[in-house]
């Protein structure tokens, strides 16, 4: 499918480039771009963290993505436990079971907005442009809901107040080495993010649009 | 029990220590908690400074340039590992042990024969059952005399899976699974009492070898010794290895009787030899004890003929003599009698120097080296002449009728090595290395041709302290040899170690076989809990085994899942039924659950347990004090007791093994009620 021709203005500068390479992108291909993005990052871990130890030579690693935890899940609840932290797979139960879903009709919504050139299925896929977004704040909410809400009868209760970790970060704590990080996933969900808002740019700047 | 420091985790002992480091154990999401205060972790590496240090410690300890090559050779760093691993037999100790090469560092012991608490074996759970496979008529035989560990082989070369190691006391046969490095099975020969010439294995493990020493009737009844000529008979038997389910099957195996000769080591034929068999003996002579009644001693009667007999044994043939039903069962056991086995061309003789000890087929399978013991010689038979003796058919029968066939028609070689010739082991290079018993030597010879072109010749000696037996080279004994290491198993190591009172450790000597280069002895390793008798060596990576058992709830002894597994914490049970207590238990760290049980003087108790970790080393061990019950229960295993709660009171269980910072308060209570 062939670009829009976007009229350029006539002084050259960075708005022309970037109005040209948009121009030549056309506002259809990021929507595909964005709606395989979003379709593949389905099956990516979004998110994991590293644990090093002394005695675990290989480290522990859980990795988080839409659909499941994977990874030294038991032995991390195991050690968590020590603290009376809630166990890995209850967390944000309401998310998950939506994420494949909800990830899915993202993904439809890019594809739409890819077929049909029309304002509104720009405008809808602003959607997509918000969800890594969306992804960070909800995690670091439950980051912050496993710090603050640690059974009080654990065994070391008495000596540990709430906290919250931080979603993206490396710290030396005890005898752990720990590195939160972001994933292949979450990339791929800020590539789809990226590329809906250059499509979106196009269709509004293209040649008017009924809807 | 000492305190391991290594079990996360660890800082939680000491209470009200910092948020810091609790956060630290903690662990999981509270991962990052601490950032903002945390510095990036970084590791130093230090450069280790060598040379004027190195010149002072080789002068205060005063080692000579060969003590530091030796030392060079055979250190293995802290964290790294060794290459090879020696998998030896403990003699009476009735255990094998590993060993890790070249650093002959002890590794494992491995429990088969005799009861052992640090694995659980032999305290209640499966491992009773094994134990139990070689009772004999339903006596508890609770030890063993392993003499020779043999590794299964698929076309002719170690595959690192099983291990099978004989009993020569009670004649039996134990497998051992290196995927968890546990015993299996223990099987009793059902003919035989006392054995020797096993275990080898067949080149692909269709069969392990294993045969009588000391003849006795078939079966091991009553006969007087004045009639052992007419009654007592040798076993040559071929156990059937099912390699899929990891047995013996003793109703697929077979043995062969023979004449009551003595038989002694034994190989397995293969290459050109595949399908055939060799066993050496003693005591054709026929002798029988009796220094009352006025017989000479049976070291002097049984050593009277120049010549013994190297028993040749086609058992491909014996196979289709079986399928023919040519057998007769004695307990339960398929028997080709001598006189079906000389008629059918299964069994020959062929007379060797007397009072021989180990037949070792080379490498090609081409030729089979009896070693002389008695003989200053070992003599090299050819498998080929062998073949063309038989096809010629000229031969002399023995006096129960076994086809002897004539020794200068069957013999490449007789290479002169010095005294007490035992056991021979082979290298890359086209060497044998035969030990020499009264020597204290080993004997560094050529093997001729297709092997080198100056064969057939002694090249070189080497003492070694003292009276050494078996010696086990690098996968010396397969179609791959791979030479650079053996190890001379000594029986005596009189002044090599501090005094320990008047038992006295056994000597393994790790010598380098490095091409052309002299041998050398490298390393003196005491073994304090046995006599190490054969050895094999492998290549560490041929052995795949499980870091953690790969299902929760696996059963070691079916290696699979156990339906009476608890998979996960808050699923654990106890059931009542009438007198049967049932309870499907649960560890993990820290708790043992359930961790209260009440039953009634005289139920009985059925225990399931199942350690649910999947932390690698994560083991822990359930001890019941004054039930007599100790298990160790690796990561993922299930295990189940039963016992009757006969004895009334208050028995706390807990975890034997230090698995965490709460592992003390890891406990229960067992309450029996009197009735």
């Amino acid at each position: 499918m062939t670009g829009i021709t976007v009229r350029a203005p006539a002084q050259a500068g960075i708005s022309q480039a970037i109005a040209r390479v948009v121009a030549r992108i056309g506002d259809r291909i990021p929507f595909f771009l964005a709606a395989a993005a979003l379709a593949l990052s389905l099956s990516l871990p979004y998110w994991h963290m590293t644990l090093l130890a002394p005695q675990y030579p290989g480290g522990l690693r859980v990795w988080i993505s839409l659909t499941k935890l994977t990874g030294d899940v038991q032995e991390v609840n195991g050690l968590n436990h020590y603290i009376g932290m809630m166990k890995l797979e209850d967390a944000a139960p309401f998310e998950r079971a939506i994420a494949p879903y909800g990830v899915l009709a993202l993904a439809l919504v890019a594809l739409l907005a890819g077929l049909l050139r029309r304002r509104w299925t720009a405008l809808l896929a602003i959607l997509v442009v918000i969800f890594p977004l969306v992804f960070v704040a909800d995690l670091q909410y439950w980051l912050w809901y496993f710090g603050h809400h640690l059974d009080p009868h654990a065994a070391l209760s008495s000596a540990i107040r709430p906290f919250t970790p931080p979603v993206f970060g490396t710290g030396r704590v005890g005898q752990f080495v720990v590195e939160t990080r972001f994933d292949s996933g979450l990339y791929l969900a800020v590539l789809a993010a990226a590329s809906a808002l250059v499509g979106i740019i196009a269709r509004l700047r293209g040649p008017a649009q009924r809807g | 029990m000492a305190e391991r420091q290594d079990r996360p985790p660890s800082s939680i002992g000491q209470r009200k220590v910092s948020r810091r480091g609790l956060l630290g154990t903690a662990a999981g999401l509270s991962a990052g908690a601490l950032l903002a205060s945390c510095s990036v972790f970084q590791r130093k590496e230090e450069t280790p400074k060598l040379g004027a240090s190195a010149d002072e410690i080789i002068k205060a300890r005063q080692l000579t340039p060969e003590d530091v090559t030796a030392a060079l050779m055979t250190y293995v760093p802290s964290g790294k590992y060794d290459e090879y691993l020696m998998f030896s037999s403990t003699g009476h100790g009735g255990q094998v042990l590993v060993h890790g090469l070249p650093s002959m560092r002890l590794l494992k012991v491995i429990a088969v024969f005799t009861p052992e608490p640090w694995q659980g074996y032999g305290y209640g759970g499966y491992t009773n059952e094994v134990l139990e496979g070689g009772y004999f008529h339903g006596k508890p035989i609770l030890w063993g005399d392993t003499h020779h560990p043999a590794l299964s082989e698929t076309n002719g070369e170690y595959d690192g899976e099983f291990l099978f190691i004989n009993d020569k006391a009670n004649g039996r046969v134990a497998v051992i699974d290196l995927r968890d490095f546990e015993t299996k099975q223990i099987v009793k020969n059902p003919l035989l009492v006392n054995e020797h010439g096993g275990c080898f294995v067949t080149p692909n493990t269709e069969y392990v070898l294993e045969a009588d020493q000391y003849s006795v009737p078939l079966g091991g009844v009553y006969a007087p010794i004045t009639e052992y000529k007419e009654k007592y008979r040798g076993v040559l038997t071929f156990w059937k290895f099912d390699r899929q389910k990891g047995r013996i099957v003793p109703e697929q195996s077979f043995a062969i009787e023979t004449p009551p000769y003595w038989h002694d080591l034994a190989d397995a034929g293969k290459g050109p030899s595949h399908g055939w068999a060799f066993w050496n003996s003693i005591n054709t002579e026929l002798a029988i004890p009796g220094i009352a009644e006025g017989r000479p001693a049976l070291e002097i009667a049984t050593t009277q003929r120049d010549m013994d007999y190297l028993h040749v044994v086609n058992w491909k043939k014996a196979e289709e003599v079986i399928a023919a039903g040519k057998y007769e069962e004695i307990n339960g056991f398929k028997v080709i009698r001598m006189d079906v086995a000389a008629k059918e061309g299964v069994l020959f003789l062929i007379p060797e120097p007397k009072s021989p000890h180990g037949v070792d087929v080379t490498p090609g399978g081409d030729y089979i080296v009896v070693a002389g013991k008695l003989d200053p010689h070992v003599t090299v038979y050819s498998f080929a002449k062998i073949q063309q003796a038989i096809q010629a058919g000229q031969w002399d029968t023995d006096e129960y009728g076994i086809p002897v066939l004539p020794f200068e028609q069957c013999v490449e070689a007789q290479v002169e090595l010095g005294l007490g010739p035992l056991h021979t082991q082979f290298d890359d290079q086209g060497y044998a290395y035969t030990s020499l018993f009264l020597d204290s030597a080993v004997a560094k010879w050529a093997l001729g041709k297709p092997y080198r072109d100056d064969g057939w010749k002694l090249v070189e000696k080497l003492p070694v302290q003292y009276n050494i037996g078996h010696l086990a080279a690098v996968e010396g004994d397969t179609t791959k040899p791979a030479g650079r290491f053996l190890v001379a198993h000594n029986k005596w190591s009189v002044d090599r170690y501090a005094s320990l009172g008047p038992l006295l450790p056994q000597n393994a000597q790790l010598v380098s076989i490095a091409p052309n280069q002299p041998m050398r002895v490298l390393y003196d390793c005491p073994i304090g809990i046995g006599e190490p008798h054969y050895a094999q060596i492998i290549k560490r990576e041929r052995i795949k085994s499980w870091e953690i058992y790969p299902e929760v709830g696996w059963n070691p002894h079916t290696q699979s899942t156990d339906p009476n597994a608890v998979l996960k914490v808050g699923e654990e049970r106890i059931e009542r039924r009438g007198k049967t207590v049932e309870i499907w238990g649960v560890l993990l760290r820290s708790q043992i659950r359930p961790d209260l049980i009440e039953v009634e003087q005289g139920d009985e108790v059925i225990w399931h347990l199942t350690n649910i970790e999947r932390a690698k080393d994560a083991t822990h061990g359930f001890a019941l004090g004054g039930y007599n019950i100790n298990l160790s229960l690796e990561p993922g295993e299930t295990q189940t007791i039963r016992f009757k709660a006969d004895i009334p009171g208050t028995f706390p269980f807990y975890c034997t093994e230090f698995c965490s910072a709460l592992h003390l308060e890891m406990m229960g209570y067992f309450l029996v009620k009197p009735t």
